[in-house]
């Protein structure tokens, strides 16, 4: 097998090969780094490579050849999103206010996958502090969607969705806060999950709103997501919001759900305020031929109604700013960062003030000051109040919606990936790109999206949204897994099999 | 400026004074409310830290279950309720001694409230102080401001962080306001203050040193008008870091603002600063209701909710309320009220009792507590417990009570115990400080002291004793006095009547 063939193969693939020392971690590592020599000049998707990337690979091939047992995903190279932290590469969220910064500790996430023997291969691009559905918001230029490097990555995690699609990664670190995940996956061809709120540890991961953040796997199928779940989940007495709760293997729900290949028995429900106004028809047609499909391995559908979803983008970009615009605080050019003194004598009000003004972008600024407005006296009930009454309903709405079934679907995101530069001055326009998206984090359920095919009217792919309940992360992955397999089926392989291998370089990438 | 003040009395016929309280208690647990960095004093700057005490990004807060059982019981001798579900909050600023611009406090959920306190003013008057809540937070880090005239930050060159203390672990006790207190405003206030102090030492929970910005208070004045109901405009007065301070800024505070508002003023609603050293308050910043916290659940913690088991637990592990406490010592120790007063004024309770408890007799040790050591801890700035252990001074008091040194030596032999830090023995032994109690050696000094003062035995003789003052003297000073002047006299009368 030549060295190039090695990207495009699967995370479980690779490991395999590894452990049956077919192939070593640091020739799987080499070629994954010589992919992204070739194409990031048209993807952009990393904003650091790592130079001990190599080195990383070799303790890894040393231990194995040791007899040492790591874990099921030895060896594998991982894309880590630049909003966790890392002790040997600098972590900036994207944000010129944290350019160069290298912090003291790994992010729980990204110590626990160093010690299952996976192999960081860089940082990849996000929109800054992950506030964007594009990537368009990065200090350090947008990464481009491999399916047509005109058009965007989805956001925040553009840059690790954009990794996994263009083969440079077969897995990745996202985060997802209203979609970063999902919404990337989905216009990328792409699979990520989002886990139960509590399921991944935050600590180290550079927060954006704390009561909605939550780090997940991006990969190119489901075995893969779930395999890399099972590594770095679980309660972390660092984080106190951490579930300290007995999973099960996500993997094997996974690879049960791909054998059984049926879904009888399963209640699916189709949330009907998902899928009406506002979605493109070619991701409506996919929709659809998936509900169709699915009936005929079996599954019952039932139509659920979730009334307060009309609301939970508002009250979203309620909460969300309110957290940020408290989380961002700190980001003051008092320890760490950026320093800006706009005179010798400047006052430390004035150098707080020029560092934040140089060092955010107007993605940030826009929040900050909502989320300050939202919780000043005399607005906060109005405001931040509601917006939590409204989360409130929202969470009934979907235990309504449990009890009636045991999974919901929807379409991933309304639209498929457009273009670079069409909504980056029309707020509205991007945040209403996270409809489908924000109610699961709303609630904390797990929730992910797999690719169904590609839209009739852009040849660009579509992504399913699958959520369940609170807890039942093992259920979302056997499910998808069943689905994948279904699609895989029909469609006589996978949505990304069709996916270019080579882009053309456009100007402005970096 | 100079503030114009009103007679005290004067003031108090026109207005009537309400105070409130805001005591900080720093807890001494072994690590941070929110991080696993020590809980330490002293050490080099921004060496007892960690990335939650700087804010770094990333980082995240973890609550300290023994904080949280320190306020649980803290809150219970404050005879508060318990909440079964109490929660954090952010209270957001941008000052740098906080790491996060945010300081993680709790507001619309504290831990504890409603409570009383019973406070023993010196002469016996029982108050009972509302205790509206006392809630947990963290401290901030100090700040240093270099090169400006006024040690604020406004004017100074720069400005040192030391973020030492960012994250120690506090409690903050909020009293309703409290009325009726009239001329002993000042006292109350202090008394209340040491009642805390009492009660936190009692409890183990606190250093509770108030130079040490263990303990501290703000107090809160404001004056009506005789026959007014309506509360008139607070100040709050920081800095005051000693009890006799609480008292005379509230005093400093109610003369203040009487002369302003007998002038057609009007009292500005401000923080003050206590200036120890010219004992008056000066205006710091402007505190107006206005001020906006932006206070919001904090997301990164889960809401407290203790189990009434381990609440129930805590009750049942409280120590003697402080006031009842004095009560019972005031009287097992026999002292008299006001024997009793210089003990309350020297804050040294703590002292006598532990002393009391290693052997020692009540009454020497409210002596040696209150008179002594006390002035020595004066003359070097310091507290007497920092000075002093009640181990050197029962090992101290026993050498006299054994005879082996006079009062007069001890006092001496004190002063070389604190800066060797030796023994009571060790030191009479090296310097030859025991009373000699070689007979011959004692006579042949009065004998000497006789040739020099031939008329005094014959005035003894005819009666007049108090001639044998100067012969005592002089054998004190010929031994350095290290002679028991009653031994002197003893062997001296043998001689009139020989």
């Amino acid at each position: 097998m030549s060295a190039s063939e090695l990207v495009f193969k699967s995370a479980s693939e690779l490991a395999t090969l590894i452990r049956d020392k077919q192939v070593s971690s640091a020739e799987v590592t080499r070629a994954h780094l010589d992919r992204m020599a070739e194409v990031e000049g048209a993807i952009h998707a990393f904003l650091h490579v790592n130079e001990g990337a190599v080195d990383a690979a070799k303790a890894v091939d040393a231990k194995i050849a040791s007899g040492e047992k790591i874990s099921e995903l030895a060896g594998v190279p991982v894309a880590i999103k630049d909003i966790l932290c890392t002790v040997d590469m600098p972590s900036t969220a994207a944000s010129r206010i944290l350019e160069g910064w290298i912090p003291p500790y790994d992010a729980t996430v990204v110590a626990r996958s160093r010690e299952a023997g996976l192999v960081p291969l860089g940082k990849t691009n996000l929109d800054e502090f992950a506030m964007g559905s594009s990537t368009e918001f990065s200090a350090y230029g947008p990464s481009r969607n491999p399916w047509d490097t005109d058009r965007i990555p989805g956001g925040s995690g553009g840059g690790s969705a954009a990794a996994v699609a263009a083969f440079e990664a077969p897995i990745a670190f996202g985060s997802d806060t209203g979609g970063s995940i999902r919404q990337p996956a989905a216009v990328t061809g792409s699979v990520g999950f989002k886990p139960t709120y509590g399921g991944a540890s935050r600590f180290g991961a550079i927060a954006l709103a704390s009561s909605l953040d939550q780090v997940g796997p991006v990969s190119r199928n489901v075995l893969d997501a779930a395999l890399f779940h099972d590594v770095f989940t679980g309660y972390d007495a660092k984080d106190s919001t951490s579930l300290n709760y007995n999973w099960p293997s996500m993997a094997e729900a996974a690879r049960l759900g791909a054998k059984e290949g049926s879904l009888k028995g399963l209640r699916i429900g189709v949330v009907k305020e998902l899928n009406g106004e506002g979605f493109q028809p070619g991701v409506k047609a996919l929709f659809n031929e998936l509900v169709e499909l699915a009936t005929a391995a079996g599954a019952e559908i039932v139509e659920v109604s979730a009334p307060h979803f009309d609301y939970a983008t508002a009250a979203y970009y309620l909460i969300l700013p309110a957290e940020a615009s408290s989380n961002l605080a700190k980001y003051d050019a008092v320890r760490f960062g950026l320093r800006v003194a706009p005179n010798e004598a400047a006052t430390i009000e004035e150098v707080m003030s020029a560092t934040r003004e140089a060092g955010f972008g107007p993605e940030v600024k826009r929040r900050i000051i909502l989320g300050t407005y939202a919780l000043s006296a005399g607005y906060y009930d109005a405001y931040y109040g509601s917006a939590q009454q409204v989360r409130t309903l929202i969470q009934r709405d979907f235990e309504n919606a449990f009890a009636k079934a045991d999974v919901l679907i929807s379409p991933a995101a309304p639209t498929t990936a457009f273009k670079i530069g069409e909504r980056v001055n029309d707020p509205m326009a991007m945040y209403l790109n996270d409809i489908t998206t924000i109610p699961a984090n709303m609630a904390g359920i797990p929730a992910g999206s797999i690719p169904m095919g590609l839209a009739d009217e852009d040849g660009l792919p579509v992504g399913v949204q699958i959520m369940a309940g609170i807890k039942k992360d093992d259920l979302m992955y056997k499910v998808a897994a069943t689905l994948e397999a279904l699609l895989a089926e029909k469609h006589g392989g996978s949505v990304l099999d069709k996916a270019p291998r080579s882009y053309a370089l456009k100007g402005g990438a970096k | 400026m100079k503030d114009k003040l009103m007679d005290f009395d004067k003031a108090l016929e026109l207005f009537e004074p309400v105070i409130g309280l805001e005591v900080h208690v720093e807890l001494n647990t072994k690590t941070k409310m929110f991080s696993a960095a020590p809980n330490i004093f002293g050490a080099e700057p921004n060496t007892a830290i960690s990335e939650v005490c700087i804010g770094l990004p990333g980082s995240l807060p973890v609550v300290n279950g023994k904080a949280v059982e320190y306020s649980i019981s803290l809150g219970l001798a404050l005879g508060c309720k318990i909440a079964e579900h109490s929660s954090f909050a952010r209270k957001n600023y941008f000052y740098p001694d906080l790491g996060k611009n945010y300081q993680i406090s709790q507001y619309d959920e504290p831990i504890a409230y409603d409570g009383e306190v019973e406070v023993e003013l010196a002469d016996g008057e029982i108050w009972n102080i509302p205790i509206e809540r006392a809630h947990m937070e963290e401290d901030a880090g100090k700040l240093t401001h270099v090169g400006g005239a006024t040690g604020r930050i406004q004017g100074a060159e720069y400005s040192l962080v030391d973020y030492n203390r960012a994250g120690v672990p506090l409690v903050e006790i909020v009293t309703r306001p409290i009325f009726g207190t009239e001329g002993k405003a000042g006292e109350v206030a202090s008394a209340y203050v040491q009642t805390i102090r009492d009660m936190v030492l009692a409890l183990g929970i606190s250093d509770a040193r108030m130079e040490r910005g263990n303990l501290r208070c703000d107090a809160n004045v404001s004056l009506r008008p005789r026959g007014s109901e309506k509360l008139g405009t607070r100040t709050e007065t920081k800095n005051v870091n000693s009890f006799r301070s609480i008292e005379r800024a509230v005093r400093y505070e109610i003369q203040r603002q009487a002369a302003i508002l007998a002038s057609g003023g009007n009292i500005i609603q401000e923080t003050r600063h206590w200036h120890e050293d010219t004992s008056t308050t000066s205006a710091g910043r402007p505190k107006s209701d206005a001020e906006d916290y932006r206070y919001f659940p904090e997301p990164d913690l889960l809401p407290i909710q203790p189990s009434a088991e381990l609440v129930e637990k805590l009750r049942a592990e409280l120590p003697e309320a402080p006031a009842k406490h004095r009560r019972r010592l005031k009287e097992s120790w026999g002292f008299t009220d006001l024997e009793f007063r210089d003990v309350v004024n020297a804050g040294v309770i703590p002292q006598i009792e532990a002393t009391v408890a290693l052997g020692t007799s009540p009454a020497q040790a409210r002596k040696w507590w209150t008179s002594e050591i006390l002035r020595l801890a004066n003359e070097r700035g310091v507290e007497a417990e920092e000075l002093v252990t009640p181990a050197q001074v029962t090992d101290l008091d026993a050498q006299v009570a054994s005879g082996a040194i006079t009062d007069k030596i001890a006092r001496t032999v004190l002063v070389k115990m604190i800066d060797s830090g030796k023994s009571a023995a060790e030191i009479i032994e090296s310097e030859g400080l025991a009373v000699v109690s070689d007979d011959s050696a004692l006579e042949a000094a009065i004998d000497q002291a006789l040739a020099e003062n031939p008329d005094v035995l014959e005035k003894l003789r005819e009666g007049k004793l108090q001639a044998a003052g100067a012969i005592i003297g002089s054998v004190m000073k010929a031994m350095a006095g290290k002679a028991d002047a009653a031994k002197v006299r003893e062997l001296l009368m043998a001689k009139v009547s020989e």
